[in-house]
């Protein structure tokens, strides 16, 4: 075992007063990514469940790998369609990798530089957080998103987002919903208009994605066919496009107990009624669109399956879960249907419930206890 | 006595106080310096004349006397910015009025002015109004520089950094992000204050 004499060779160097102690969570972070650390907790109790956060985390990316392939497939399938070239598979799929791979660079050096230096400042140890951040991302960024536009939207989300909240687990509202946020309000044009949904695009060939067309005035008939939108060959941000490959990702989360099924049934529940509602009132062109296709269309499944459900920024209590995932499906269909300036509206009201689900967490357990002690009082009544 | 309200004492960052006006008008840096400078005067002039008037103002009805004193103040410098920088007075709108409610003013009479001498009344009015100044022009400084690539309406970001695929930062004209500025602020002030 070469790598682990000379990791134990260099660790002096790394301890208190070693020469490098400025990078000790540097050095600590990779010696732990490369060996399972031979440290235990010596005392009390420690029973643990068996998936920890680095299990968690991991779990997540290999969810995630559905989205990715397919979306590097459509990225270049996209391009050629609107070249109207016909190219074999693997030509799509490496167009797509060489479209890909530069966001992901930046999202992993800009997030993780962040990450190392904060946590030596802190004198922590580097947690593995920023993976799946770093991950989603790019999934949900538009693919003509420029790098410089990237690495900034990162360093926001993960500064302001995370770090000044003290870090992974503390965050209040997603880091990667954020940083899509930052570059929503920040550089609109870039990331609404319908050219930036595919790459090197020719002119005259129209890409708007679906949410994008029905609030340009378009109707119903304009959209794809629903096949269309579960199979994902339409333009949209990276990652959330393919229903199928979002569905397989979620499938073997639920399976393997990583997120909610509450949350997910009650913000199904929520974007369900809404949908129905403004179908009832059917006033406008948005308000007609039917209630299914909203659960097809935008990034709805996505932000369901793997923003809404963040264990960290969703609600906590059972009840609480119920109530924030009602929210969130409802407040993503009123700001579609409702305010034709922000299409997506599963991003916003995901944020702003992120930013609600302590709230409900407290009046769920404010109501509970009212209710135990009312409980009690009556018992203590029956006794006397 | 001016010194303290700039760093230890800042009424924006320390205090937290006239946050509001802080996120309205800090979007352009001349607005900003105008807005900093009205309130310096409002609020050294109102400790200064609450301070010579303390002994007298019944305490029942200090406020309104307060009151009265700030908004003839207020309305003094509107009708002068309205006369002499017409164009940055339709810019401030309504925010120079609300110097009227703006909480550093109120608060120095209060904690101040009411229990001190006139003069250092005056000197402490004028550290308050530049603490609060300071805190708008840095954040207006940041806020034009990066959301319309100018400073004081002049472009500063050339225009080559625009060919080459650069952007106005769009969130950086919208208030939230003076909060975060503000926010970031207060981050770095800290530790060296509690050192």
């Amino acid at each position: 075992m070469g790598l682990r004499n000379y990791i134990d060779k260099i660790k002096p160097n790394f301890e208190e007063d070693g020469k490098f102690a400025k990078f000790h969570s540097t050095f600590e972070a990779f010696e732990t990514f490369l060996y399972t650390p031979n440290r235990v907790t010596n005392r009390g109790a420690h029973i643990r469940h068996y998936a920890d956060m680095k299990r968690n985390m991991i779990y997540v990316l290999i969810a995630l790998i559905p989205c990715f392939l397919f979306g590097t497939w459509n990225i270049g399938y996209q391009h050629f369609l609107s070249l109207g070239e016909d190219v074999t598979f693997w030509h799509t799929f490496g167009y797509g990798l060489l479209k890909i791979i530069p966001l992901y660079l930046v999202s992993y050096i800009v997030g993780l530089i962040i990450e190392f230096t904060f946590a030596e400042i802190r004198h922590e140890e580097v947690n593995e957080g920023y993976f799946v951040t770093g991950f989603l991302i790019p999934l949900i960024m538009p693919v003509e998103v420029p790098l410089w536009m990237l690495a900034l939207a990162v360093a926001f989300a993960v500064i302001i987002g995370k770090e000044v909240f003290g870090g992974s687990g503390m965050n209040v509202v997603n880091p990667a919903l954020l940083a899509r946020a930052f570059l929503f309000f920040a550089y609109p044009s870039k990331m609404t208009g319908d050219s930036v949904w595919i790459a090197e695009k020719a002119d005259a060939y129209s890409g708007a994605t679906p949410l994008g067309t029905i609030f340009n005035g378009g109707t119903v008939n304009d959209l794809p066919s629903l096949t269309e939108m579960f199979i994902g060959t339409i333009p949209g941000s990276i990652g959330e496009t393919s229903k199928i490959a979002i569905l397989i990702g979620a499938i073997f989360l639920i399976l393997n107990d990583i997120i909610s099924l509450r949350i997910i049934a009650a913000t199904f529940l929520g974007a369900v009624s809404m949908g129905l509602f403004f179908n009832a009132l059917g006033t406008t062109p948005a308000m007609e669109v039917p209630y299914y296709y909203h659960l097809w269309m935008g990034g709805f499944l996505f932000g369901t399956f793997f923003m809404a459900t963040d264990p960290v920024t969703a609600a906590q209590t059972n009840i609480g879960k119920w109530i924030y995932g009602f929210l969130v499906g409802a407040i993503a269909i009123l700001i579609r249907v409702a305010n034709p300036g922000y299409p997506e509206g599963m991003m916003l009201s995901i944020l702003l419930m992120n930013v609600f689900a302590p709230l409900i967490d407290w009046c769920v357990v404010a109501v509970n206890i009212r209710k135990r002690k009312k409980r009690w009082a009556a018992a203590e009544r029956r006794t006397k | 006595m001016i010194t303290a309200p700039l760093r230890k004492a800042n009424p924006i960052t320390v205090l937290i106080l006239g946050i509001c006006s802080s996120l309205a008008v800090t979007a352009k840096l001349k607005p900003a310096i105008v807005m900093a400078l009205s309130v310096t005067v409002v609020t050294a002039l109102s400790n200064l004349v609450i301070s010579l008037l303390r002994k007298g103002i019944p305490s029942k009805i200090r406020i309104i006397v307060q009151l009265i004193v700030v908004a003839t103040l207020v309305i003094l410098v509107d009708q002068f910015l309205k006369a002499f920088m017409y164009d940055v007075s339709k810019q401030l709108s309504v925010f120079v009025g609300l110097i009227i409610t703006n909480c550093i003013v109120m608060g120095r009479l209060e904690a101040y002015a009411m229990s001190h001498s006139p003069w250092e009344s005056f000197l402490d009015g004028v550290g308050n109004g530049l603490g609060y100044g300071m805190i708008l022009v840095i954040v207006a400084f940041f806020r034009e520089l990066l959301g319309s690539g100018t400073l004081f309406g002049y472009q500063v970001i050339p225009q080559g950094f625009y060919d080459f695929g650069y952007m106005n930062n769009g969130l950086m004209i919208l208030p939230p992000m003076a909060l975060i500025i503000i926010g970031i602020i207060i981050w770095l002030q800290k530790p060296e204050e509690e050192r």
